[in-house]
């Protein structure tokens, strides 16, 4: 799932017929993968040079700050309440990561990548960049998967930017040691550190689901906005819908049912089972919602 | 109203037009024999969702190196006409060729080796203009990236905006804005230009600027597909012409064959009115008008001469006399309808 693949998926267009054009167009003509690679960067700058985004990934980086100086301040709430890894944190720094991870995914971290992704392609329609974009030609295929590599590549930068923030916090305000796991096992720090970076890689790849959701509704409309609010309405619907016993039956199916799944990671042994449920359910939810977006994009008429 | 029959009746009409179109246009033709059209569509049609027939049966041609005026008041299928020959919009029916290349499919081919300007200049607002121009550049698979740099220099030098280099768009004036989009199809040489409305909101200024860097692009080889609501805007530059009035081509031809299809009337200045009045009745002529010592009629089929003997061997004193022919304006205001004559 990483965006290397996805670059390099391009590699294929190198057998189209060469272009052409005006002299010495087909001559100068970038190998493919470098041409892909052109236009990734270019829309990484985009994401991350955008203050929009700026501000955002901001607000990811403060809030575990803000948690970890309270719970400093704050006596430990009592046993067995609030969110889970609240406990742990006093004694050991380490968990200051998963306490902010998991309060980050009820909310914040799926607004973030709601905005960035419901602005993908609907923010270059409504701007009117997406005609010239299409004009140059960017090719409607390769310009809808560089911009997904692209939010992989802020899903994967939001979750490492939270986990290192709050790694960081932890580290100063708390103690740090071997890890006490869920199962009570103890594991040495360096393994501890390394459950840690899958933890992330698990969220940033749920997070990586969340934003082919928002590919798809971003190019089926011209407006932000709605493509914003409506992947914020699902993930919330979804989120909500996952808390009904009533609704039990279709809980697994649910594209935030698996997003706190990761804790299966911090057992003894792990519960690959459940990580992996997870896994395949963020893959089948991108897999269906990239082919929706592409179903669209690739004959859509852009009147914008 | 229609003057000529709509093409969608008989498309030989309109092809008639381009062959004749071709003769009139001599030098600009004799470049384009070496290969297929620029633009060549076949019964282009778009229908929108809500059943607006934007675009209705549209057979057009424009040949290699010439300057083609695509002509229409506002709402007569001119964008959706140029969407449809990018590939941004799908046709309902019809086709259509770029340097004989099938559209959409050859799109990665073909659009390389044209530049656009579509309803208007639309860039990041958060970005400078180099930097507006390097991702369009970077979106382009078959540019030089090594070439990128100096390509983007001297398109913005082309179309004088190097002094602006580092102000945000946003910070940009209106013409600024139409220069770069036009600085932006200039990234690279090109073999067609399409530019719609490229002078739509400037000041008389911005107008000639942009007049005069069509014409430099045109010189240099390039074909030129330029839209306009305003005929004066084109007429100074264009070899050929296209009309447009409610998604059909009402003619296409050079503005020497457009000033040809006026109907030519004649004017008699006269002391004797009465009398030319009947002289001309005899004769025949539609549309006899009167006014304090002048008459005037259509001329229909007779010569100017043979009317002036006939009214002075009828002893009509002649003052004088003159076949005056309707400018373009009235001609395309003819063609085009007066006001909002957009029924869908």
């Amino acid at each position: 799932m990483s965006t290397g693949d996805l670059a390099t998926a391009g590699r294929p267009a190198a057998g189209e017929p060469p272009s052409g054009g005006a002299a010495g167009l087909a001559a100068s003509r970038p190998p493919a993968p470098r041409a892909w690679l052109r236009l990734y960067r270019s829309e990484i700058g985009l994401i991350f040079l955008r203050w929009r985004n700026v501000a955002l990934l901001g607000v990811l980086a403060a809030i575990p700050v803000l948690t970890g100086v309270a719970l400093k301040l704050a006596a430990p709430a009592g046993r067995g309440e609030g969110p889970p890894f609240l406990d742990q944190v006093a004694g050991n720094g380490v968990f200051l990561t998963f306490l902010a991870l998991t309060v980050m995914l009820t909310l914040v971290l799926p607004l973030a990548i709601a905005v960035v992704s419901g602005d993908s392609v609907a923010g270059e329609a409504g701007h009117g960049t997406l005609r010239y974009l299409l004009t140059v030609p960017a090719g409607r295929t390769r310009l809808l998967a560089v911009k997904y590599a692209a939010l992989l590549t802020f899903c994967v930068a939001s979750c490492v930017l939270i986990a290192a923030v709050a790694l960081a916090t932890g580290a100063a305000a708390f103690p740090v040691g071997p890890v006490t796991l869920l199962s009570g096992d103890t594991i040495p720090l360096a393994g501890g550190l390394l459950r840690l970076l899958l933890v992330t890689l698990y969220v940033a790849a749920a997070m990586g689901a969340l934003a082919a959701i928002g590919l798809a509704i971003s190019a089926f409309t011209e407006h932000a906005i709605a493509a914003i609010a409506a992947v914020l309405v699902i993930a919330i619907a979804s989120e909500v819908c996952d808390t009904i016993p009533q609704f039990s039956i279709v809980h697994p199916y649910l594209p935030t049912h698996w997003w706190l799944s990761f804790d299966g990671l911090l057992r003894m042994p792990a519960d690959w089972g459940v990580v992996g449920h997870g896994l395949l359910s963020f893959g089948v939810y991108a897999i269906i919602f990239c082919a929706i977006a592409w179903a669209r994009f690739s004959t859509a008429d852009v009147t914008s | 109203m229609s003057p000529l029959p709509p093409p969608s009746a008989q498309p030989d009409e309109v092809s008639f037009g381009r062959a004749a179109a071709g003769e009139a246009a001599g030098a600009a033709q004799a470049a384009g024999r070496d290969g297929p059209a620029a633009i060549a569509t076949r019964g282009l049609t778009k229908q929108f969702r809500g059943g607006q027939l934007a675009v209705d049966n549209l057979t057009l041609q424009v040949p290699r190196g010439s300057i083609y005026g695509f002509l229409g008041p506002n709402g007569s299928g001119k964008t959706t006409t140029i969407r449809m020959l990018l590939g941004l919009i799908a046709p309902t029916s019809g086709s259509h060729q770029l340097f004989g290349v099938t559209m959409p499919g050859g799109a990665g081919t073909v659009l390389p080796r044209v530049g656009s300007l579509v309803e208007g200049p639309a860039f990041y607002s958060f970005l400078s203009g180099p930097a507006n121009l390097a991702r369009y550049d970077a979106a382009d698979r078959t540019a030089d990236p090594r070439t990128a740099a100096a390509r983007i220099r001297e398109a913005l030098e082309r179309v004088g905006l190097t002094a602006a280099g580092g102000k945000h768009y946003r910070a940009y004036s209106l013409g600024m804005k139409q220069r770069l989009a036009i600085a932006a199809g200039l990234l690279r040489p090109r073999d067609l230009m399409i530019l719609d409305e490229p002078t739509n909101g400037l000041d008389p200024q911005g107008t000639r600027e942009v007049r005069a860097l069509v014409r430099q692009i045109a010189a240099g080889g390039t074909t030129v597909f330029v839209s306009s609501h305003l005929l004066a805007e084109v007429e100074q530059i264009c070899s050929h012409v296209g009309v447009m009035r409610a998604g059909q081509l009402v003619f296409e031809g050079s503005l020497d064959e457009l000033r040809g299809r006026g109907a030519a009337h004649i004017r008699v200045r006269t002391p004797d009115p009465a009398d030319a009045v009947q002289v001309l009745a005899g004769l025949g002529l539609a549309d006899i008008q009167r006014q304090d010592g002048q008459v005037s009629a259509q001329l229909g089929g007779e010569l100017p001469e043979d009317v002036c003997a006939r009214l002075v061997r009828s002893g009509v004193r002649v003052a004088g006399l003159e076949t005056p022919r309707p400018s373009l304006e009235d001609l395309f205001v003819e063609l085009t309808g007066e006001g909002f004559d957009v029924n869908g």
